[in-house]
């Protein structure tokens, strides 16, 4: 079994995760209580990488971010090389391609606030921030766990996206699903099954967990896979 | 922080409901809530709940002006419009809205700023000793009864200290005593501060108990201002009459003006009875509206004599209805029905049923001359 390959999967999960926390937070929020008229395409572009094949996410990011584009050249006059084929491109590919797994169950937890505790909180004299802190968000909390740990399993079993923008180096954008293809290729079926396995009853716990929360949870997220 | 300045709120609202606009519902009205309990009363869909959420910044209204003492809180024509929570305005919703998340304690210090904890947990001991919730401090909203709630939230409003209250039928579920209980604690709170208080309801019988002004409206528009007693003893419009509770109304004409005795005979349309009525600027042929409530009706089991009431009807009980300590007898009499309240006692006392002879008697003052309805204006 691969464990460096594992570390590192485990480790690009968890940058993910906390990345979507920061901006899937905000994003949700505006979903759940904006009033504009097209937010429909926002919704959309939000739902995406659902039903995109991975490959065509994982080439727009390496066109996006290659040497030839102008973010490009700006990320790369900021760190020195471009993002395609290292740790921090793989980290900006899985954002984009598990954002609605962090925003959707956000936005639903949101919106099954009821608005009137909303006002309530407004008319006690408390503005919109701390009201999001102190009400929304409490009272939230199952949803935005739920969020993290999905987008923290998405991005834990991705596979077409990594190996379109990472390629397969070894220790930096290795991940275990890649790693899993290399020995099924190399004909090591053992050394495959042992790291499925582990990817296996890691996400059947974390998945089990969501469940179990959202059993109590006031709202419902349909569980969609885009993945491929 | 020291007792707010106490100040009028005057608001004067127009606000068109685009969903609504097939019916018309246009919300216009004009109003001003000294210190004190003013009751907004008025049938359900009137617009109340509206006339609160524009005063308190929840929703604005399309044009006009909100102020409270010499505070304009929203004004369309200057652009002004100061956000619900700058514009220290207590609110209590119908649902209430505790946050289900935090202890009755933690609810009832929702508002309050950064003050000292020591000044904080004294001002919330003191509101939760006021409103009787003390010993329910560290509970939840789903641990608690409803009218426990009422008083959580009508504390959580009160400890912002806020500039006036705004109350949309905040004790609907809770029965009168209980109601009349919590609004007591609610004027002993509000003897030293003197702020304007708004309360909503549709319900007559509260608007009497617990109000010192009132404000009638229906349909978007103000239909009376004034006491309580004012506004539903002297109703001038129909619609009013209807949501004021006169049980009895009657097409009549009049037959004859009696103008020294300052009254007026009306013979009722379809039958054969005459009522005597107060003197108003009616003449002779005028086809008036007569509203009497059922409350106003004695009833007599056999003919009265000697009495001052000038009303007295012979009728035949048609039936007799009771609903919790209230029985509605409806008396026919020659072409006019008439409902008249009486207590259960009363019905037992006089051996009262169904066929029975009965005597109906009503004073003049108790019979209220209404415009016609084709006759209102807008």
């Amino acid at each position: 079994m691969n464990w460096a390959a594992i570390l590192l999967s485990l480790e690009l999960a968890f940058v993910v995760s906390i990345i979507l926390l920061a901006v899937g937070l905000p994003i949700a929020y505006w979903l759940a209580h904006s009033r504009w008229r097209w937010k429909f395409f926002a919704e959309a572009v939000v739902a995406l990488p659902l039903v995109l094949p991975p490959t065509v996410l994982g080439f727009y990011v390496l066109v996006a971010f290659g040497s030839r584009s102008p973010l490009g050249r700006w990320w790369e006059s900021l760190f020195g090389s471009t993002l395609p084929f290292t740790f921090q491109g793989l980290v900006v590919a899985s954002v984009l391609y598990s954002l609605p797994f962090a925003v959707q169950p956000f936005a639903a937890a949101f919106t099954a606030v009821d608005p009137k505790l909303l006002q309530a909180s407004s008319v006690l004299g408390v503005g919109r921030t701390q009201t999001f802190l102190r009400v929304t968000l409490p009272l939230s909390t199952a949803g935005v766990v739920t969020g993290f740990v999905l987008s923290f399993a998405h991005t834990l079993g991705e596979f077409g996206v990594v190996l379109m923008v990472g390629g397969n180096i070894p220790g930096v954008t290795r991940t275990a699903s890649i790693d899993i293809y290399d020995q099924v290729q190399a004909l090591d079926y053992s050394a495959a099954n042992q790291t499925a396995l582990v990817l296996l009853a890691f996400s059947f716990v974390i998945l089990s967990l969501v469940y179990g929360l959202n059993r109590k949870a006031r709202f419902q997220w349909p569980i969609r896979d885009g993945r491929s | 922080m020291n007792a707010p300045p106490q100040g009028i709120l005057t608001a004067r609202i127009r606000k068109d409901f685009p969903a609504a606009r097939s019916r018309g519902f246009c919300l216009d009205v004009e109003l001003a809530v000294p210190p004190g309990v003013t009751i907004l009363f008025g049938p359900s869909g009137a617009g109340k709940t509206t006339i609160l959420d524009c005063i308190a910044g929840l929703t604005g209204p399309d044009a006009g002006h909100i102020a409270l003492g010499d505070q304009v809180l929203f004004d369309s024509a200057a652009g002004i419009r100061v956000p619900a929570e700058r514009r220290r305005i207590g609110y209590v919703f119908q649902s209430l809205a505790l946050f289900p998340h935090l202890s009755v304690q933690r609810n009832v210090e929702y508002g309050l700023g950064r003050i000292s904890e020591a000044e904080r947990g004294q001002r919330v001991q003191e509101l939760l000793e006021a409103f009787r919730i003390a010993p329910l401090a560290e509970r939840r909203p789903a641990q608690i009864s409803g009218g426990e709630g009422q008083r959580v939230a009508l504390a959580r409003a009160l400890l912002t200290e806020p500039r006036a209250l705004l109350l949309d039928e905040p004790l609907a579920a809770l029965d009168l005593a209980t109601k009349a209980h919590i609004i007591d604690d609610l004027r002993a709170w509000n003897a030293r501060r003197r702020i304007p208080v708004l309360y909503v309801t549709h319900s007559q019988r509260e608007a009497f108990a617990l109000g010192e002004r009132m404000i009638a409206i229906d349909e978007g528009r103000i239909l009376a201002q004034g006491s309580p007693h004012e506004v539903l003893k002297m109703p001038e419009h129909e619609t009013m009459a209807q949501i004021a509770g006169f049980e009895n109304i009657f097409d009549a004409t009049v037959t004859a003006v009696n103008e020294s005795y300052g009254t007026m005979t009306c013979r009722l349309a379809r039958s054969s009875v005459d009522l005597e009525v107060p003197h108003t600027r009616f003449a002779v042929r005028a086809a008036v509206r007569i509203a009497i409530r059922a409350g106003d009706i004695l009833l007599a089991a056999a003919p009265p004599k000697l009495l001052s009431a000038r009303n007295v009807i012979h009728g035949r009980i048609a039936s007799l209805e009771q609903t919790g300590t209230r029985v509605v007898a409806q008396v026919q009499s020659d072409g006019a029905e008439f409902l008249a309240d009486l207590t259960p006692g009363a019905r037992d006392a006089l051996g009262l049923a169904p066929g029975r002879e009965a005597w109906l008697v009503i004073k003049s003052h108790s019979c209220f001359l209404l415009q016609k309805a084709e006759a209102q204006e807008g």
